[in-house]
C-alpha cells in the first residue's frame, strides 16, 4: 500500500487501500448558527466515555475546557470581540448619546457592517463568536503517516481513528498534527482524539455531537455533499451581506488536501485559534526519504569506500 | 432563549435562516444576543416601559392592524365615567385604597347598558341570584388582606388572573361600542392617553435604551405585522419574576393584539417555562388556587355548595359557561360512585381557601410556626427560591420535611451545611425538623407525559430502570395513598371520607410500574358506557361522565394515547397535528378564528390558516378551528343567550365573556386595568413616569429576614439580576453533580462591565463580595463588554449579573444569589421580584458570625430597620 502524502486526492479511502468502500463521511460545522450550548462536548464525552477535564474557571469567556485534547474531542470556543474598541462610555459628560457611530443604516442606527454573530446595540457593541472545533480528519493526515504501530488508521469512511489498544504512546502523532488536535492522555500516555464516532458510523448512526446539536451547526454527511451545502450557505450569507463569512478546510487543494471536517467561520481562522494555512507536516516525507535514501546510499558508499580504501591501502 | 432553552431555540435559528429578524432584549449580551440581528440592552425590571413605548409607537403612528383591532378587540368598548387613569392620579388608578394597598375595580367597568346594578353588585353574571356578600365579589380584584384587613369578607384571595383560568373575568353583557374609535371613553382612546408619555425619550430615561435602537425595533416589529406578516414574542422569567410581572405580560398582550398577532400563524406570545412540564403542572395544577383545567379552588365561605360555586360562571358567554359539567365530571373522576347528585357530587370533599396559601406565604407561616409539614418534590428551595435565608429558617422550624430528589440537594442538608450554620444563626443540634430523603427516578427512568409551552402533551416511554430504591412520583404517591387508606380503613370519621372514597385503583404495566397511561385515560375521561371520551363538549353535569381535566379531554380519544404520536413533521403539513396532542381538542393555535377576517376569508393568502367555507357551512383549515364549527361569520346571537350560544360570528376570543381580546381589563387584574411602569421595590432610579415609585399593589412580606434596601440609596447603588447558564439547570441539583456539566461552568461567578470594574476596583478572575440588606455572597469576577453600562439621561446605571446555580453541595460549590433576592410579590400571582439593588466590593466575604455583622453594618448605613423591614422610604 502506498498512499499519497500531499496534494489533491479525490478518493482518500481508495488511496488508503480500500477497493470497495462507502463514501467519505465528515462534518460541516457552520459556526454562524452555533449558539454555544456545548451539547456536542457533552454528547461526545457521554458516548465515548471521555474523562472530564478538571474543574477550573479559566476566565476565557464561557470556555472552560480551552482546547481539543485527550479529554476533549469536541471543543466550543467562545471569542468576545469588541466591535469598536476604546469607546467604553465612562459616564463622563459631553460624550454624546450612546450608539453614535460613523457607519449607520438607513434608520440611523449603528449596524454591524457585514458581520454576523454581532448584534450591535450602540456603544460598546460586541461580537461573541462561538465555534465547535473537532479533529479535521485530514485528507493527508500526518498523524497517521508518522504512527509507527499502525494504531492510527484510515477507516472505510475516510476518517482517521486511533486504536488505543495498539497505541504505544510514542507521541509522534502529537507534533505531526498541524492543528494541535491529537494529544496524549497524561495518565496512561496513549494518544486520543475524535473518532468521528466510528462505532456509530458502522451502525449507520450519526456521530453523537451532530446528533445532539440543536441548531444544525454540526452537520454530518458525505463530504462531497457537505461541500455543496457549505458552498450554498456561504453564497447565501454573502448575499445577505455577511461578507466576513468564509469556509475553512473545505478546499481539496489546500495544504492538507482538504479536511473531512471543515467549517464556516465568521472571522479569520486565527481568531478561533485555528492555523490560517495548515500544511500536512509529512508533505515532504517523500522527498525527505529520497534525501535520506540518498544520504544513506552516500553513507554506505562512503563506508564501502573506506573499506575499499583500507583494503586498498 | 438560546441560553436557557437551546433546544427550542433551534426553531428561532430555523426562522432566521428563512429570513426572520431576531431581536433580543436583555440586560446582558447572551448566547441569544450573539446570533440575533439586534440586541437591546435594558435595565432589569423596566420592561413595561419598553413595551409601553412600543404600544405608544403603534398608536401614534397608526401602525395597528385597524380592521383586526376594531372587530376582534375591546378597543371600541366604552368604559364607564368613573374610571380615572394614572395620568390624572400620578401613577394610581381609581379605586385604590392606600390603607390596604388594594384596588377596588368597580370604577374600571365598561359603561352599563342595563339598569344600574345594586350597590356593590359588581358581577352582573351574579345578578340572577342573591348576592350573599353584598359588597364583595369573589371575582373582583377587591380582596381582604391575609392578616385580617378592615374589610373582613371572605373573598377570593386567590390570584384573580388564574382563578379565571383561560376564561378571563366575567363581565357584563356586551358593552356599548364605538367602532369609529373616536369616543373619548372608548378603550382605544384611553389606551392612547395612557401610553402617550411612553415616548422613545422616556424609554431611554427608564430603560437606558438608545432612541435609535428603539426606533429600529419599533420599525422591525410594526413592518413585520399586519395582514401579510406576523411577529411572535417569546419570554421567560425575565418578564414574569417581578412585582409587576403579570402586567408585563399584559403589556405584551396589548402590543400583540394591536398588531393583530394573536390567533394567527407566526404570531402569539410564547412563555418559555423553566422546567419540562411547568405548563402541565398548571393544567393539572400544583398551585393552591386552582383545580385541574383552571377551575377555581372553592372558597370557604363564598362557595358553600356546588350551585354557588358554579354560579359566577354559569351565565357566561363561551365555553366557560359549562363549568358545572367540567366540575361535576372532575368530582366523578375523583370519587366515582360515591359522588351523586344527592350529595352535590362530593363538592364538600374539596378543601377550601381561606386566604393566600401561596408558596411564599407558606414559608412565612413556617417561620411563624404555623405550618409544620413540608413536601419538597423536584425543587430545591434552599437554593432556587428567593430569599434563601427565609426558606431555610422556615424549614428549620418544621416538624417534618420530605425531600424527593435525584440528588442530595441543599434543601435536604441545610441543617448541617447551610449558610446559617456557618454564621451560627442556626445550630444543628437545635433544629427539630425530622427530614426524610427519598430517592426519585429521573425522566428517563419512568414513563409519562410532558406538557410544553404550546400546551402540547408528549409522551415518553421508560428507557432504563431507576437505580436502587429510586421511584417515580406516580409510584410513590400511589403507594403513599394506598398506605394512608389502609391506615384509615374502617374509619367512621367524616373527615376521612374524601380519602376513603377516592377512586384509587390503577393497574400496573408490564414492568410492574403503576401504569401512567391509565392515569392519562382517567384524565381524558369516560362516558356512561365506560369508553374514553373524545371531546370536552361531551361532558355532562348529571354525573354520567367522568373527566380528570376537561381541557385534556380527547387526549385518549378512541382509546389511543394521542400524546404518544410521533409522526415526523416532514411526513405531514406545517401544523403537524399528528405529533403529540395539544389541549384543547388538539388545537395548535388558540383563538385561530382570528386568522380570518370578519367575513370569514383569510386575511391574506400568505397567512391563510382557518377560514369559513360557505359551501360546507363550516370553518375549515389546517388546524382545528377554535370556534363553533358551523357558526357563520355573520351570526348575531339572540338577546339573552348564554354559554357558547352567546358567541357572535366575529367573536374569536371565545373564552372571554365578550368574545373580544382585552386591551383594557375592566376586571381580573389586581393592580390595574392597564399596565404602568413602576420601579422594582429596590431601585437606584426614581420613577421618571409617576411619583408613585413602586407598584402600589405589590405584596410586601414583612419579616426580619426580609429587609428591603431603600431605593436611591448610595449604600446600594447597583442593580443585580440573576439568570441561568446553558451549562447548568436551575438550582443545580441536576448539573453541579455531574462532571461533564460541572467542568463546563466550574465555579460561581458574577459578570460586570469594564466601567463598574474600574469604579469598584474589581479584577477579572478575582473575587467580589455582593451585599444587600439580607445577606452578602462572594463570587469570582468576569469583567466583560457583554455587560453594558446604561445611560439613563444624566445617570449611569450598572448591573451585576449573577447566574444562580450554585449552593453548598455537588462537585463545585458556591454561594447562592437567591440569598440576595428580596421577597416582594406581584399581587396577581405572588411571584417575587428577581431584581434588587446591591453593593459590590473586591475581595471575599467575611466568614462565620463576621458575615452577619458585616451585613448589619450595611443595614445601619442604609437606614434599614429590621423591625419595619419593608419600609419603602426614599431618600430625598
Amino acid at each position: 500500500m502506498s498512499s499519497s502524502l500531499h496534494g489533491r486526492l479525490d478518493d482518500v479511502t481508495g488511496d488508503a487501500g480500500y477497493s470497495e468502500h462507502p463514501p467519505r463521511m465528515g462534518f460541516f460545522t457552520d459556526t454562524s448558527v452555533c449558539i454555544g450550548c456545548k451539547a456536542c462536548e457533552v454528547a461526545c464525552k457521554e458516548w465515548n466515555e471521555v474523562p472530564d477535564d478538571g474543574y477550573e474557571l479559566t476566565g476565557m469567556s464561557y470556555d472552560n475546557t480551552l482546547e481539543l485534547g485527550a479529554s476533549t474531542w469536541r471543543h466550543v470556543a467562545f471569542v468576545e470581540k469588541p466591535l469598536h474598541p476604546n469607546t467604553t462610555d465612562l459616564g463622563l459628560p459631553g460624550m454624546g448619546p450612546p450608539g453614535f457611530d460613523t457607519h449607520e443604516s438607513g434608520l440611523g442606527v449603528t449596524l454591524p457592517h457585514g458581520e454576523d454573530q454581532a448584534a450591535e446595540s450602540g456603544d460598546g457593541g460586541i461580537r461573541w463568536l462561538m465555534s465547535s472545533d473537532v479533529c479535521k480528519h485530514c485528507t493527508h493526515a500526518a498523524c497517521l503517516d508518522v504512527c509507527p504501530t499502525g494504531s492510527l488508521f484510515r477507516t472505510e469512511f475516510g476518517t482517521v481513528v486511533v486504536q488505543p489498544d495498539i497505541c504505544n504512546g510514542c507521541g509522534y502523532c502529537v507534533p505531526a498534527c498541524p492543528y494541535g488536535v491529537i494529544d496524549l492522555n497524561k495518565e496512561d500516555g496513549r494518544a486520543f482524539k475524535c473518532t468521528l464516532c466510528y462505532d456509530r458510523l458502522k451502525d449507520g448512526q450519526t456521530p453523537a455531537c451532530a446528533q445532539a446539536c440543536p441548531t444544525e451547526s454540526i452537520q454530518y454527511g458525505e463530504v462531497s455533499e457537505l461541500r455543496e451545502r457549505a458552498d450554498l450557505r456561504l453564497a447565501e450569507l454573502h448575499e445577505k451581506g455577511v461578507d466576513v463569512a468564509r469556509l475553512y478546510g473545505r478546499d481539496p487543494d489546500d495544504g492538507v488536501g482538504g479536511d473531512g471536517a471543515f467549517f464556516l467561520l465568521l472571522d479569520e481562522p486565527e481568531v478561533y485559534g485555528l492555523p490560517p494555512d495548515p500544511v500536512v507536516t509529512t508533505r515532504d516525507l517523500g522527498s525527505i526519504w529520497k534525501h535520506v535514501g540518498a544520504a544513506a546510499v552516500a553513507l554506505v558508499g562512503l563506508g564501502a569506500a573506506s573499506f575499499l580504501g583500507r583494503r586498498s591501502s | 432563549m438560546a441560553e436557557a432553552h437551546p433546544v427550542g431555540f433551534q426553531w428561532v435559528m430555523e426562522a432566521k435562516r428563512r429570513g426572520a429578524t431576531i431581536i433580543h432584549v436583555d440586560p446582558r449580551f447572551t448566547r441569544t444576543s450573539a446570533v440575533s440581528d439586534i440586541h437591546v440592552p435594558i435595565r432589569a425590571g423596566s420592561d413595561i416601559a419598553f413595551l409601553g413605548g412600543l404600544v405608544n409607537h403603534v398608536l401614534t403612528h397608526d401602525a395597528d392592524f385597524r380592521e383586526y383591532v376594531v372587530a376582534y378587540t375591546n378597543a371600541a368598548s366604552i368604559v364607564g365615567e368613573d374610571f380615572i387613569d394614572t395620568e390624572e392620579l400620578d401613577g394610581l388608578f381609581s379605586g385604590f385604597d392606600p390603607e390596604t394597598g388594594r384596588y377596588d375595580p368597580e370604577s374600571w367597568q365598561y359603561e352599563r347598558t342595563d339598569e344600574a346594578p345594586a350597590a356593590g353588585q359588581r358581577d352582573p353574571a351574579q345578578a340572577a341570584g342573591p348576592v350573599h356578600e353584598p359588597d364583595s365579589d369573589p371575582r373582583s380584584g377587591d380582596r381582604s388582606t391575609d392578616d385580617g384587613g378592615k374589610r373582613s369578607k371572605d373573598l377570593h384571595e386567590a390570584a384573580v388572573s388564574d382563578t379565571h383560568g383561560s376564561g378571563g373575568a366575567p363581565i357584563a353583557s356586551k358593552p356599548p361600542r364605538d367602532e369609529t374609535l373616536k369616543d373619548p371613553r372608548c378603550v382605544f382612546q384611553i389606551l392612547k392617553r395612557h401610553f402617550a408619555r411612553y415616548t422613545p425619550e422616556m424609554v431611554q430615561q427608564v430603560c437606558g435604551i438608545d432612541p435609535q435602537v428603539f426606533a429600529k425595533v419599533a420599525e422591525a416589529l410594526t413592518s413585520n405585522s399586519g395582514r401579510e406578516r406576523t411577529s411572535a414574542l417569546c419570554y421567560a422569567v425575565g418578564w414574569t419574576h417581578h412585582s409587576t410581572g403579570a402586567q408585563t405580560i399584559r403589556t405584551a398582550s396589548i402590543l400583540q393584539t394591536l398588531l393583530g398577532n394573536i390567533g394567527r400563524p407566526g404570531g402569539g406570545i410564547m412563555a418559555l417555562r423553566g422546567h419540562a412540564s411547568i405548563q402541565g403542572s398548571t393544567d393539572i395544577p400544583t398551585l393552591f388556587n386552582i383545580l385541574p383545567g383552571y377551575i377555581p379552588m372553592p372558597h370557604a365561605a363564598q362557595h358553600r355548595d356546588l350551585d354557588e360555586f358554579v354560579k359566577a360562571d354559569a351565565g357566561k358567554t363561551g365555553y366557560w359557561g359549562n363549568m358545572r359539567s367540567y366540575s361535576v365530571s372532575l368530582f366523578k373522576s375523583w370519587w366515582g360512585d360515591a359522588a351523586t347528585a344527592e350529595n352535590d357530587f362530593c363538592f364538600d370533599y374539596l378543601p377550601r381557601l381561606t386566604g393566600d396559601h401561596s408558596t411564599y406565604s407558606t414559608v412565612k407561616r413556617q417561620i411563624d410556626g404555623r405550618s409544620k409539614g413540608y413536601f419538597v418534590v423536584g425543587e430545591n428551595p434552599a437554593v432556587g427560591s428567593a430569599n434563601g435565608k427565609m426558606q431555610r429558617l422556615g424549614m428549620a422550624n418544621l416538624d417534618w420535611l420530605v425531600v424527593r430528589d435525584l440528588q442530595m440537594i441543599e434543601t435536604a442538608t441545610f441543617w448541617k451545611n447551610g449558610p446559617e450554620i456557618e454564621t451560627g444563626e442556626l445550630v444543628t443540634d437545635e433544629i427539630g425538623t425530622e427530614i426524610f430523603f427519598l430517592p426519585a427516578a429521573s425522566h428517563v427512568e419512568k414513563a409519562g407525559s410532558f406538557t410544553q409551552t404550546q400546551r402540547m402533551l408528549q409522551w415518553r416511554d421508560k428507557a432504563v430502570d431507576p437505580p436502587g430504591d429510586a421511584r417515580s412520583e406516580l409510584d410513590f404517591y400511589y403507594e403513599l395513598g394506598t398506605r394512608i387508606r389502609e391506615k384509615l380503613a374502617g374509619s367512621t370519621d367524616e373527615m376521612d371520607r374524601p380519602l376513603l372514597d377516592l377512586t384509587w385503583d390503577y393497574p400496573s404495566d408490564e414492568q410492574g410500574d403503576v401504569d401512567g397511561q391509565a392515569v392519562l385515560r382517567e384524565i381524558n375521561g369516560t362516558g356512561a358506557d365506560g369508553k374514553a371520551l373524545s371531546a370536552f363538549t361531551q361532558l355532562k353535569d348529571d354525573g354520567s361522565t367522568r373527566c380528570g381535566c376537561w381541557i385534556y379531554c380527547g387526549v385518549y380519544a378512541d382509546e389511543v394515547n394521542r400524546a404518544r404520536r410521533r409522526k415526523p413533521h416532514w411526513d405531514q403539513d406545517l401544523v403537524a397535528a399528528e405529533w403529540g396532542w395539544a389541549w384543547p381538542a388538539n388545537r395548535r393555535i388558540l383563538y385561530n378564528r382570528a386568522s380570518a377576517a370578519p367575513d370569514g376569508t383569510p386575511w391574506s393568502e400568505r397567512k391563510r390558516y382557518v377560514w369559513w367555507d360557505a359551501e360546507q357551512g363550516k370553518w375549515v383549515g389546517s388546524d382545528v378551528p377554535d370556534f363553533i364549527p358551523d357558526r357563520a361569520p355573520d351570526h348575531v346571537p339572540a338577546e339573552g343567550a348564554t354559554g357558547p350560544d352567546a358567541i357572535g360570528g366575529t367573536d374569536p376570543f371565545i373564552m372571554q365573556t365578550d368574545g373580544k381580546a382585552w386591551l383594557y381589563a375592566p376586571l381580573g387584574v389586581a393592580d390595574g386595568p392597564l399596565p404602568a411602569h413602576y420601579e422594582p421595590p429596590e431601585s437606584p432610579v426614581r420613577n421618571p413616569l409617576y411619583s408613585q415609585q413602586s407598584n402600589p399593589g405589590r405584596r410586601r412580606v414583612s419579616t426580619p429576614s426580609n429587609p428591603i434596601n431603600p431605593s436611591l440609596s448610595e449604600v446600594f447603588p447597583y442593580v443585580f439580576t440573576s439568570y441561568r447558564l446553558t451549562e447548568h439547570h436551575t438550582a443545580g441539583g441536576m448539573s453541579r453533580t455531574l462532571p461533564y456539566l460541572t467542568e463546563l461552568q466550574p465555579e460561581f461567578f458574577c459578570e460586570v462591565s469594564p466601567r463598574l470594574a474600574a469604579e469598584r476596583g474589581l479584577e477579572h478572575l478575582g473575587w467580589a463580595t455582593i451585599v444587600t440588606a439580607r445577606s452578602a455572597i462572594e463570587a469570582r469576577v468576569l469583567v466583560t463588554d457583554r455587560m453594558r453600562s446604561l445611560r439613563l439621561g444624566e445617570q449611569m446605571v450598572e448591573q451585576v449579573g449573577l447566574p444562580y446555580h450554585w449552593g453548598q453541595n455537588g462537585i463545585t460549590t458556591g454561594d447562592s444569589p437567591n440569598d440576595l433576592v428580596n421577597l416582594t410579590l406581584d399581587p396577581n400571582v405572588y411571584i417575587q421580584d428577581k431584581v434588587g439593588t446591591c453593593d459590590i466590593r473586591p475581595g471575599r466575604r467575611p466568614r462565620g458570625p463576621a458575615l452577619t455583622a458585616y451585613v448589619a453594618a450595611y443595614r445601619r448605613r442604609a437606614g434599614v430597620h429590621q423591625d419595619e423591614p419593608t419600609n419603602q422610604r426614599i431618600d430625598p
